[in-house]
This record gives structure tokens, sequence and C-alpha cells, in this order.
């Protein structure tokens, strides 16, 4: 019982490599293959869902901004909008598994979502571990 | 005050339903709905004998849920829901009950959901918000735990293990939300207490309860984390210490240790140190020499690494500690703490500074940064 989030990310500049011939960006996907690409990700929530393992689901805007303090008094300060070439967040899903290696297997099947020509796309899906309530039996 | 005489009658009725042959699924959705009827009608109109009510209106459920299944069919179910209720009907069947909800083939979460709702009469909103997913998740978290069981022969009652393992997992969760799991596991085994010879289920809920009485120390009023050692011991509760003390000493005169009586002596003797320094190191390293004899986990072992620091001193404790797996979680605060012990405070700071990038949880963390702080000033 532990929550994890996977975390999708555009134009990912860290991390492992792509897969060869995989990275096609959206803009170059058939209209079909967007819509069943959508298609998959709906199935893909419900059936968590219907596990029992589903918390949440958010897509993001590709634009945003960074924002900081600035000190008493003054507005806050704002950097960006940036190109759509950086890297950003896409979007995430919150799972509540059994163990990591559940949590892995669910993220390995939302990476197998299909892309350009109804291929699996082989996205790298980031999976971080939320901080659990500490438990009360320790000695 | 309804909510919990609902609750402790849930598991009463459900019982009753299920020993006169109703399938178990079929049988807790009936009473799901029939406690939701109570909290709507009983205000206005407590009933006479509220159990034989919830009876009756769980039995009309599942005749309303069975309109489309021929008639023979349903004049045989409302034959079996007859209110016969004899003195045969107070027989317990709590035990039966959970046994059932932590079946074998259920995933640990899968069994703690199923064992609130089923047993502890918590409904599928108040699950899902001590666990902090969406209610449609829980309720399908429910639903497939009861078509993994279904069908499947009821466990043997005697098979106890299963069933304290769901609820120390219950109680260990701890307080999250609005329900309180912790108490809500104690309630449980209780319950079970009362009608198991079993002494692990008396360890188990002694266990809890020594736990439980150092409940109001264990955090600061910000959330953050209060080391055994360093609680304020007057705000422990003194009264359940001694209900617990009485409960274990009862199950270990029954001659049959097992891991959580063995467990429950730990936190006993801690319990009963008026002050850190008064800990009885020597006993509590025999009772964790018991529970190594036990259940050889490597989390066992190194809670006894702790112990044998303090009680032979810290180079006996890295020795206790030096065989086990270093990705073991929380193996680097207690290696942390025995080098501080032991004087070493650069490594010590430096290891607790590992140990809180390593931290399952985040007050766990801070406190580990704290530490680390508090030994590079």
């Amino acid at each position: 019982m532990a929550k994890y989030l996977l975390l999708k990310h555009y134009n990912r500049t860290s991390g492992p490599d792509w897969l060869p011939g995989t990275n096609v960006p959206m803009d170059q996907w058939e209209p079909d293959e967007i819509t069943a690409h959508v298609e998959f990700m709906r199935q893909w929530a419900d059936e968590m869902s219907e596990r029992g393992e589903f918390v949440d689901g958010q897509a993001l805007e590709p634009a945003g901004a960074f924002v900081r303090y600035d000190g008493e008094g003054r507005p806050p300060v704002t950097d960006g909008p940036f190109p759509e070439t950086k890297e950003l967040i896409a979007g995430w899903m919150i799972i509540d598994v059994d163990s990591q290696e559940r949590a892995y297997e669910a993220a390995a099947s939302l990476s197998a979502a299909p892309g350009k020509g109804g291929r699996p796309i082989h996205e790298w899906i980031e999976v971080r571990p939320f901080y659990g309530e500490p438990p009360v039996v320790t000695e | 005050m309804n909510e919990d005489l609902l609750r402790e009658l849930t598991p009463q009725v459900l019982g009753i339903l299920v020993r006169r042959g109703i399938e178990f699924a079929a049988a807790e959705d009936a009473v799901q709905e029939a406690l939701v009827e109570a909290v709507r009608r009983w205000p206005d109109a407590m009933p006479d004998d509220p159990r034989a009510w919830l009876v009756t209106v769980a039995g009309r459920k599942m005749i309303d849920e069975h309109r489309s299944v021929a008639a023979r069919n349903r004049r045989e179910l409302q034959h079996r829901l007859e209110p016969d209720a004899g003195p045969t009907e107070q027989a317990d069947d709590t035990l039966l009950l959970l046994s059932r909800c932590c079946h074998p083939d259920l995933t640990p979460a899968s069994a703690v959901a199923l064992t609130l709702r089923a047993v502890g009469g918590l409904t599928t909103a108040q699950v899902a918000q001590a666990f902090l997913v969406p209610e449609a998740t829980m309720a399908q978290r429910i639903s497939r735990a009861k078509r993994t069981i279904a069908g499947q022969p009821f466990a043997r009652p005697g098979e106890v293990t299963a069933v304290l393992r769901v609820l120390y997992l219950i109680f260990n969760e701890g307080f999250t939300g609005e329900v309180d799991l912790a108490v809500e596991a104690i309630r449980l085994t209780r319950q079970l207490a009362a009608t198991t010879p079993d002494p692990e289920v008396g360890g188990l809920l002694a266990l809890m309860l020594l736990h439980h009485a150092r409940r109001a120390a264990r955090r600061t009023p910000g959330g953050e984390l209060v080391t055994l050692a360093d609680q304020d011991r007057s705000r422990w509760d003194t009264a359940m210490i001694a209900e617990a003390v009485g409960i274990l000493q009862d199950a270990l005169d029954r001659d049959a240790v097992g891991e959580y009586q063995a467990q429950a002596a730990i936190a006993a003797l801690h319990d009963d140190a008026a002050r850190a320094e008064e800990t009885d190191w020597v006993q509590i390293l025999e009772w964790y020499d018991e529970l190594v004899r036990l259940s050889p986990s490597p989390i066992v072992l190194l809670n006894r690494a702790v112990a044998v620091g303090a009680a032979d001193g810290p180079l006996a404790g890295l020795k206790a500690l030096a065989p086990l797996d270093t990705t073991l979680p929380r193996y680097d605060a207690v290696a942390a703490w025995l080098h501080e012990q032991a004087g070493d405070t650069v490594e010590a700071a430096r290891l607790y500074s590992v140990a809180a990038g390593k931290a399952p949880t985040l007050p766990e963390a801070n406190h580990l940064r704290r530490q680390s702080a508090r030994l590079r000033a």
C-alpha cells in the first residue's frame, strides 16, 4: 500500500535515451494514431481504477512560467514562458499499489501506449515513490 | 453513538446472514445498504432490537436484488432469511468473518480494505478517505477482493496468522485521515481476543496497546517525530500500559510464545522505564534473541543490533550490524546511531545524512537531517 507518481516528460534532456526510432513527436503522427493514443490512456486509467489502484491522472499545458519570492512588499518575479523545446513535465498518473514491482509493471504498461504507426512508444516513465506515514511500531 | 453501535453490529449481522447460507459477497453488500438505511432512519425511529432490524433490512435488500430471479428461488431465500434468532445466533463470528476477509489469496491492500468494511463496519467512503484514494477506486478494490474469494471455502477458523498480519498492518497505518485506523485495529483485535484463545491474539492486542499508549508523546504539536528516548514519558497512558501488561501476562502464561508476544514484551520493557536511561536493555536483548528464533527477518536482526548496542556497548552493536544487508530500510540510521554512541561523530553525521536521503517517510527524513545537523554544529 504505497503511492507512486508516474511522470511523463516532454522533450526530456536528462535520463536514459529513447530506443532507436521511437521518439517521434506527436505532431508527426496521423490523427487516428493520436486518437488511439488518447483512447489507450483513458483505458489504462479505467483498468487501474478497476484494479483498485488508481488515484489521479492529469495532463499539463506545455506553457508555464517559473515564479519566485522577491522580498517583502515586492511583486513575484517571473521567468518564462519558455519555448516548447525546453524539458517539461507533460503530466502524471498517481497509483496506490502493493509493491514497487507492481508500480514498475504499471509504468511499463503505460509506456506501451501506441504512437506512430500504432507501435508502442516505449516512452521512459519516471517512477517516484511518495513519502509514506511513519509506522507506529518502530522497535 | 449510533455509529459505534452500527459498527459493533456489522459483523454480527453479516455473520448471521453468512451462517444462513447467504453468499458472502451478496450478504456484505446487503449489510452495507442496511447500514446506510439505518443511518438515515434511526435518528427518527430507533428500533427496539437494532440487530434484528438490520438483519431484516439486509434481507429485504437482497430480495430486491433478486427480484429478477425465479419466484421459487425467491421463496427459498425468504425462508432462509426468516428471523428465527435463537441462542445459537449469539455465537461470535468475528474470527470466521475476519479469516474470510484476510484470505491468503488477497493482496494486503485488498484484505485491509475488505476487513475495514465488512467487519469494521466502515463505509467505502471512509475506507477510501483513510487511504487517500478516490472512493470509486476503493469500491473497485473491495469488489475485486470479494470476487477473488467468491466460492472459496471458508478458511479453517484455527488459522489466525493471516488475520493477525492484516490487523497489524491496519494498526501500523496509524492515523492519516478522519478514521483512526490504530483505534479501529485495536477494536477489531479486542473483539477477536474476546472469543479466541490463541495467545498470539492477546500478544498482538498487548503490542498495539503498548504502542498506542505512547501516542500523545510520539509527535510534537507540529507533527515532527520524537524518538522513544526523547519522549515525555509523563504523557504516556499508564492505564493503557497496565491493561496491556495484564493481557500480555495472560498470553505468556499459556506457554506458546509467538512473535507478537515477543514484540509486546519488548514494548512492555520500554514502557516500564520511567526514564530512558532506566530501560532494561539486557532483558530487551533476550527478547530480541527469542524473536530472532521465532521469525529471523532482516528487520528483526537490524532492531536487535540496536538492542545489542544499548546492552553491550556500541562496538558490539556495530559487530551485530556488520553481517546485515546494507540496503535494508533504516540500516544507515542504525549505523549512524551506533557510531554516535561510539563517539565517532564525523561518521555518524555523514551516515545520518545518508539515512535522511533514503528515509521512507518525510518526518523520519527531517528527523535524520536534524540529527546530522546537530552533530555538525
